[in-house]
């Protein structure tokens, strides 16, 4: 039987086991939207705004490791998912991207709601494509998926034009691709797992630092096993946390210009760094001249143009970070050498002394709401359990060094964009991918405010997410900023005339809550989280003063870091405008 | 340093501004950009001078190898290779110039390819630098227009790009 372009696509999605796609519907749409109607085996979820359907694809993607899966019409619809697909390539997301385009005979013409949208995504997606014959809609679907989601994983595009979804042909699914252009590797060379052993089982100053890449490629339980059988230390970047267990004593923290001491100290002291699944970015290596200056480094990545891409590499091992870490651990059980445990013990001894700064003391004696707090409170009582979203700025770096992630894929949040306005609807993905377990997005004032549309959404398919807003009042990332490098000239960072966002709440049909002190702190959220049924908005009021500690500034090292001024460094005058 | 990377991909559309993309949004060098269709009517092959420190270069083939699109690409400058430009100059040929100028172009194996009463059409095929030898020298008479193709190239020897 002949199936419409529009039926197929939907058929294409079934066939791939894609249970909720999020979306928009608009003109250039409206025959897959109809297609979509006569089904129900793909739930369709209906955003507020094409860019809260993309977040929420990919905080669904993250959350589960399956392709997130985005309907939009032509025009603004796949305009507006830009910054959507931008977040989740940076942050090598599996997403597949459905835009509808305008009828081919129209492409050109500048028609109504016309835009190109291969074009216009082609510098932030993996791939993308234009479907211009219907003969090959089903093959670029199934092309989609599997681009999407191997190798490094991304976002992928395809545009479909209106006629093209009315056409009809007979409909089959491909049972595999095979594209002569593109095959990840997966295997790492033995000669250069070899070489990394050796270098391994050398190493004085040794430190393990992973990234999203681990979790991306589902090898969290096998990097605590080499973390384990080595006892090295190990240290996560900002994507990573949750892949190597938070309250694990080899784990040292995250690293970066807001990760701790200690796992800053180490990765400048270290003489033996392996790097797995992580990029070597800016706001994680700080000053690249002054960056692990006495580091031999391995690094495994499944993209090779990650590797030696910012720093040079003694060790490159392209391939799958899981089967890659199986064979180290092979190679290293059938070496009869073993780690130097005196020289290991003399680092541990440093690593301990940095430790013992507690660089992540705050004061808690505080008559305001310290943010910090929440978020502890947040661990305790979720404990350390909840799928954790996140927006952009402080509330952001604090959930990340305060919230002890003992598995993967529970904290999500923009880590390589930087997007605001990412936690609630990516929470929302979280959310239905994980119905009965807690999901909280940690959010600021400014940040919510971007994407505040999608409290309709979550009222619509009944979500119970749990937003903590940390209300300061302020751009709390960009003051932080002026505070420390212009002087204080808080340009533009001050939120002026916000929202009751208590009133906000409840006008969307939620419960809203606002909580102005320290000791409400935790009733507050223990009510919130013992309801599974409705989304709660707690507004916490919290100190307009606090920074986030420690700190690498730009141009400076790992080992320059600022520590909180309560913690010996220069006291710094502290007041706002 | 220079560099010519030959590359084979899929004969797309799209194709091509995926590469000049890439280079643009991470702000590579192109010299010069060739491509056309092979004699596989489903690739087809560009030529590509480019230039920079050793880490950049490696980064381009990396990034270019990354490309869906791109089935295989090869670093010519890696061994020895052929490199060929064709160029097509129009100048001033009147009274004594007419003569000097076919001097010119015979000297450098070129070839008149259009003549009327005050201009010659000239071809030339060559690396780069005998097309800017040519251009240099032909100054004696006035120069109307230049058309370079941009660089091709092939390795020597049993070296070759192909599936």
């Amino acid at each position: 039987m002949e199936l419409t372009g529009a039926d197929i696509v939907i058929r294409c999605l079934q066939d791939e086991g894609i249970e909720y796609i999020f979306g928009y519907p608009g003109g250039a749409a409206l025959h897959i939207y109809d297609a979509l109607y006569k089904q129900d085996k793909v739930k369709h979820i209906l955003a507020r705004h094409e860019q809260g359907a993309s977040h929420a694809a990919d905080g669904y993607a993250r959350a589960t490791g399956q392709p997130g899966v985005v309907l939009v019409t032509s025009g603004p619809g796949v305009t507006n998912t830009i910054t959507g697909i931008a977040t989740a390539y940076m942050d090598s997301i599996p997403m597949v991207i459905l835009s509808a385009q305008v009828p081919t005979h129209l492409i050109g013409d500048d028609a109504f709601q016309e835009v190109d949208a291969v074009g216009v995504s082609r510098p932030c997606v993996k791939h993308n494509f234009l479907v211009k014959d219907i003969r090959d809609l089903a093959s670029t679907m199934k092309k989609a998926f599997h681009i999407a989601n191997t190798g490094r994983p991304g976002p992928v595009l395809v545009d479909v034009p209106k006629d093209i979804t009315a056409q009809t042909i007979e409909y089959e699914y491909p049972k595999s691709v095979s594209m002569r252009s593109y095959a990840p590797v997966i295997k790492g060379h033995p000669k250069q797992i070899k070489r990394a052993v050796e270098l391994l089982l050398n190493a004085k100053r040794p430190i393990i630092y992973s990234g999203g890449g681990v979790i991306h490629a589902h090898a969290h339980d096998e990097l605590t096993e080499l973390v384990r059988q080595l006892g090295f230390p190990c240290t996560n970047t900002l994507m990573g946390l949750g892949a190597y267990p938070s309250k694990d004593p080899l784990f040292i923290g995250m690293l970066g210009m807001h990760g701790t001491y200690e796992a800053n100290m180490a990765m400048h002291d270290c003489d033996v760094m392996l790097a797995i699944g992580a990029r070597f970015d800016d706001r994680v290596t700080g000053e690249l001249t002054k960056f692990s200056p006495h580091a031999k480094i391995i690094h495994i990545d499944v993209d090779p143009a990650s590797i030696g891409k910012n720093v040079p590499v003694e060790v490159p091992i392209v391939g799958d970070a899981r089967t890659v870490i199986n064979d180290l651990i092979r190679v290293l059980k059938s070496s009869s050498k073993k780690p130097d445990e005196a020289e290991l013990a003399k680092w541990w001894k440093q690593i301990h002394e940095w430790q013992s700064v507690n660089c992540l003391a705050y004061n808690r004696e505080s008559d305001v709401i310290k943010p910090q707090f929440v978020i502890q409170k947040l661990d305790e009582i979720t404990g350390g359990d909840a799928f954790v979203t996140s927006d952009v700025g402080q509330h952001q770096m604090w959930a990340a060094q305060y919230y002890q992630f003992s598995q993967p894929r529970r904290w999500i949040n923009s880590g390589g964009l930087g997007t605001m306005g990412f936690g609630l609807p990516a929470a929302m993905g979280v959310q239905l991918a994980h119905p009965d377990t807690s999901v909280a997005c940690v959010t600021g004032e400014a940040s919510i405010i971007m994407c505040i549309q999608e409290l309709s959404t979550c009222k619509q398919y009944d979500l119970p997410i749990k937003v903590i807003n940390l209300n300061n009042r302020y751009m709390g990332m960009v003051r932080q900023w002026q505070e420390f490098f212009y002087d204080r000239r808080y340009s533009h960072s001050y939120m002026d005339a916000l929202p009751d966002f208590v009133a906000l709440a409840e006008s969307f049909g939620h419960v809203g809550m606002q909580i102005e002190k320290p000791g409400d702190v935790e009733g507050a959220l223990k009510e919130a989280f013992a309801d599974r049924k409705r989304l709660y908005f707690m507004d916490f009021i919290t100190d307009q003063t606090e920074n986030v500690y420690p700190m690498i500034a730009a141009g400076k090292g790992h080992n320059e870091m600022h520590l909180s001024p309560g913690l010996g460094d220069e006291p710094v005058e502290r007041e706002l405008a | 340093m220079r560099r010519i990377i030959s590359i084979l991909l899929e004969n797309e559309a799209g194709a091509l501004s995926r590469v000049a993309g890439l280079f643009s949004a991470r702000g590579y060098n192109i010299e010069s950009l060739t491509v056309a269709p092979t004699e596989d009517e489903t690739l087809s092959r560009m030529t590509l001078v480019t230039s920079g420190s050793d880490a950049i270069i490696e980064q381009i083939t990396k990034q270019l190898n990354k490309l869906v699109e791109v089935v295989k690409l090869m670093d010519l400058t890696d061994g020895p290779h052929i490199e060929r430009e064709l160029m097509l100059v129009k100048v001033k040929a009147v009274n004594g110039a007419r003569e000097e100028v076919k001097r010119l172009v015979d000297i450098f194996r070129g070839r008149i390819i259009d003549v009327t009463d005050a201009t010659y059409t000239i071809e030339l095929t060559g690396p780069g630098d005998k097309l800017d030898a040519f251009v240099d020298a032909i100054s004696v008479t006035e120069i109307i227009e230049v058309v370079r193709s941009g660089m091709s190239g092939i390795a020597r020897g049993d070296r070759a790009l192909n599936l």
